[in-house]
């Protein structure tokens, strides 16, 4: 062999033979058992402290409180969401106390009216609705029902009220529409409004013979938008708009 | 060739002597042993202690559910997570943030996420002109074919046999490859320990049966958490009684995270 | 946290336009990462040009051959560097050698890096210089003598099969190497355009595109660095350098041609990304895509050398008188390589400055100061200019210097 090619030889030798040698020493000891990872990483995930207790751990000493709030409307709303987090509390009860959020500005966080909140969810104006008093001197946070039960839809559904009330049906009140049992008031999941069913009920007024305010807008029902129900095209709540 | 040190035969520090001397050291040695024994068994077991030994990843397969249309946008799901798991305060980090959609009727989409969505959304938006909102909370969607685990130059990321895409924070070398990968801004740098961080599930509350922190707070119930392949979960339930979306599905990253009612909008 | 850092980023998130994911705010890939294929851009780009000479035998440009070498070998010696600064731990880099994981192309790059450092650049140095080593070092006296002694490693034989045996491995190490520096810079290619999340970096002509606007860099600087040169040495060859500016141009032509491509690609499929893109590319990048990049750095170079050198067979299409023509070939190797940095800043921030929700824009604020900053990055793309220097007083690479012996043609090569 040319002399090059052996010293090159030696000096590869050398190199490669350290590097894997030294790949040896230097891979961690749990890389590769489960996957190509250090295994002990998901037990140094897995270890680390809980700041929430999650509201199962309420119960063990909070139970008259917990079965309060388990049949009323913030049954969905963990203590913690409240109470902020309370593993600490959990360890060590007399230690850390959970603070109590009493001030005003923090139903709102949920509870303001936002347009992109679902239709239904409890919205309130936080400037108009009982200015100054704090949410908890009406309602209990942990059975949160209304001291008075709305009498009016527009009390939870704000948005529609608010369109019907620039549109050609401002005049006309809600259940001229929608028929609405008194329980739908106290738990509207329990009793959904009806609705109109069809192309008639509209005629009731639009028809050209019904019997009506003359000041209404009158089509013959026998050949309008023939195969479609009113509000295919009309919006009910506003339906004037383009 | 050596040559015997000088020495006294019986003698202090004599042969005899010192071989008497190896053999007592040798039977306290034995004695001690068990006792040794115990002591690193304890000490290991503390070591594993977090992990209920009774938790069996591989039967378990995570995934989460999100029904757009029960969020309200509070935040307090990505509150929680920032407390839960530590994750600086400043407004560019965030392991799960809440984004607002507004739709105009002339066509136009604003997407806004002030903070995360962490101090809720400054609800001065006009009403007039719109004609679809909503909000939609984003996190990790712990990939079954992970893009940033495809991408790791060392393998300091990785899916657990239970579903859930984890970073070693000590094995990290901090290239950025992994942020750069994940096509849902998941990930970030973590500014002190300069190692990527995302979502982890809250993999240490999971492990002894918790939900994670989101899940826990969200108010109106839009986090369903549970196992993705088992028939009696609330996950699968939830996926049995919903028409399900993933985000950017064309991307056959194969997301965990699967939305209910999710609008066409959403990138 | 650093209150700078803060500081920055709520300064970022003030000039964002559009709607960016929360944690887009950081941008992850800064100045570091643009000047790294930068260098290795040149690396390949050189050491293509050195294989014109060895492999496709262009005898007009051996004056170069050295230069070349050494200009790939200083560029190459620089290049792990600015992507140890940008680690987040770099004291743990080098767990790409230990644990490399195969389905990353960014794991590459120890393996990639290391033979073509050793295997190819060195080894051919190597074999290139050594008979001129032992017989330096059988000539000289002091530090020189004992660095080129080392440096032979004691193969001392230069009988006539010995060199004979060097020629051959010459020529063999340049075939490997050429597929070698494709895959050196190709790879850094791959890393952008394997990325499917981003449209911006995620097609099939990345890594192409990347490739020749390497070769246009390395060209254009070997280029430089042998105008320059030679005229402080007062020797230069313009039969050489006009061969030099018309491969030049050949490479330009082919990395324009390409990049045309993937141009008028995106605007024809024109899929979701293209309005965000669009407006990137108006707002954003058009001072360093429009205007630097394809302006300046392509056209007017490519206009400039169509004319100037003889790119069309022996003569140019329009005579200069020769110190005309070293004026306009450097400058527009200069603009070559402002175009091909430019390119490097338009991939690599580019694609970070758009959100991948598709629906808004970010800025990249570089800093002056601290390791990704700007004085960094200036300090390491004059690094190689240095270890340059120093190459070449250990391995000149002149043959008209009195006392370099001049390799001997040895009959049957």
């Amino acid at each position: 062999m040319p002399q090059q090619l052996n010293r090159l030889a030696i000096v590869f030798v050398i190199l490669i033979g350290s590097l894997i040698g030294a790949r040896h020493y230097l891979v961690p000891k749990t890389f590769g058992a489960l996957g190509h990872y250090r295994a002990a990483a998901i037990e140094a995930n897995a270890a680390k402290p809980l700041v929430y207790a999650g509201h199962e751990a309420c119960e063990m000493c909070h139970s008259d409180v917990v079965k309060t709030h388990d049949n009323a409307h913030h049954k969905s709303v963990a203590c913690e969401v409240c109470h902020g987090a309370q593993a600490a509390h959990v360890e060590s009860p007399t230690d850390h106390k959970p603070p109590a959020p009493r001030q005003r500005a923090f139903c709102p966080l949920c509870h303001a009216y936002d347009a992109s909140r679902p239709t239904g969810f409890p919205q309130i104006d936080p400037v108009s609705h009982n200015p100054g008093r704090p949410c908890i001197s009406c309602h209990n946070p942990h059975a949160p029902v209304p001291p008075h039960t709305p009498q009016e839809c527009s009390a939870c559904h704000g948005e529609i009220a608010r369109t019907k009330a620039l549109s050609q049906h401002a005049g006309l009140p809600c259940t001229t529409c929608h028929k609405v049992e008194e329980k739908h008031k106290i738990s509207p999941p329990l009793s959904t409004p009806s609705k109109p069913q069809n192309r008639e009920f509209c005629g009731q007024c639009h028809g050209k013979e019904a019997k009506a305010a003359a000041e209404i807008a009158r089509v013959d029902m026998s050949t309008h938008g023939e195969r479609y129900v009113c509000w295919q095209c009309h919006y009910a709540h506003s339906p004037e708009a383009k | 060739m050596s040559t015997e040190p000088n020495r006294a035969p019986d003698g202090p520090g004599s042969p005899e002597e010192v071989s008497q001397d190896r053999r007592d050291f040798l039977k306290q040695c034995m004695a001690a042993a068990p006792l040794l024994l115990t002591c690193v068994c304890v000490a290991e077991a503390a070591a594993a202690g977090a992990t209920d030994e009774s938790y069996k990843p591989e039967e378990h397969y995570y995934g989460m559910g999100i029904d757009v249309n029960k969020c309200i946008g509070c935040g307090r799901c990505a509150d929680a997570c920032k407390t839960e798991n530590n994750v600086p305060r400043e407004p560019f980090y965030f392991r799960t943030w809440v984004e607002r959609y507004v739709l105009t009727t002339e066509g136009e989409t604003v997407v806004t996420s002030p903070n995360g969505g962490i101090d809720g959304f400054p609800s001065s938006i006009s009403e007039k002109g719109i004609l679809r909102t909503f909000f939609v909370p984003k996190l990790c969607n712990h990939c079954a074919n992970p893009p940033c685990v495809q991408v790791c130059p060392v393998g300091a990321t990785f899916i657990t046999r239970d579903g859930v895409v984890l970073v070693d924070k000590d094995y990290c070398i901090g290239c950025r490859y992994c942020i750069q990968a994940c096509p849902y801004g998941a990930r970030f740098l973590h500014p002190v320990t300069h190692t990527a961080e995302k979502c982890t599930f809250c993999y240490h509350r999971v492990v002894q049966g918790k939900v994670p922190a989101c899940v826990e707070v969200c108010p109106t119930g839009a986090r369903i958490f549970g196992d993705v392949r088992t028939r009696s979960s609330p996950l699968a339930r939830f996926t049995r009684f919903n028409e399900i979306q993933v985000l950017k599905p064309q991307l056959n990253t194969e997301p965990k995270v699967y939305y209910a009612n999710l609008d066409g909008e959403v990138r | 946290m650093s209150p700078d850092l803060v500081q920055q980023l709520a300064n970022v998130l003030r000039q964002v336009s559009g709607y960016i994911y929360p944690n887009e705010v950081e941008l992850q890939w800064g100045l570091l990462v643009v000047v790294y294929p930068y260098i290795t851009g040149l690396v390949a780009g050189a050491f293509i040009l050195a294989s014109l000479e060895r492999v496709f035998s262009v005898k007009e440009v051996e004056p170069t051959y050295r230069l070349a070498l050494l200009t790939a070998l200083a560029f190459l010696l620089v290049a792990p560097l600015p992507l140890l600064l940008h680690l987040g731990h770099p004291e743990r880099s080098f767990e790409i050698f230990l644990t490399p994981n195969v389905h990353s192309a960014m794991a590459m790059f120890g393996f990639v890096y290391a033979w073509y450092l050793a295997v190819v650049l060195l080894l051919e140095i190597w074999f290139d210089y050594r008979k001129d080593l032992v017989l330096w070092a059988r000539n000289e006296h002091g530090l020189l003598k004992w660095i080129h002694l080392i440096l032979t490693l004691g193969a001392t034989d230069i009988s006539e099969g010995a060199v004979r045996f060097d020629r051959k491995a010459v020529r063999f190490i340049t075939i490997i190497g050429i597929p070698s520096a494709f895959l050196l810079h190709g790879y850094v290619g791959f890393i952008f355009g394997s990325v499917k999340a981003n449209p911006w970096w995620s097609s099939v002509l990345i890594p192409v595109v990347f490739l020749f606007s390497a070769m246009v860099s390395g060209i254009g600087m070997v280029l430089m660095i042998y105008l320059l040169t030679g005229l402080v040495r007062r020797s230069l060859e313009m039969t050489c350098l006009d061969k030099l500016a018309s491969f030049l141009f050949y490479a330009l032509v082919v990395d324009f041609s390409l990049e045309i491509l993937d141009f008028i690609h995106r605007l024809y499929e024109a899929e979701e990304s293209i309005k965000i893109l669009g407006t990137l590319i108006a707002t954003r990048l058009f001072l360093s895509l429009v205007v630097l990049q394809a302006l300046a750095g392509t056209a007017l170079p490519l206009i400039c050398l169509a004319f100037v050198s003889p790119v069309f067979g022996r003569r140019a299409l329009v005579r200069f008188p020769e110190e005309l023509r070293r004026l306009l070939y450097l400058a527009s190797a200069t603009l070559i390589q402002i175009g091909i940095f430019s390119t490097r800043w338009n991939v690599v921030i580019g694609g970070q400055l758009f959100s991948k929700s598709l629906r808004g824009l970010t800025v990249y604020k570089m800093e002056l100061m601290g390791l990704e900053g700007f004085f960094v990055s200036v300090l390491l793309l004059a690094a190689p200019f240095l270890i340059l220097y120093i190459l070449v007083k250990i391995l000149p690479p002149w043959k008209d210097v009195p006392g370099t012996p001049v390799p001997e043609q040895v009959p049957g090569d």
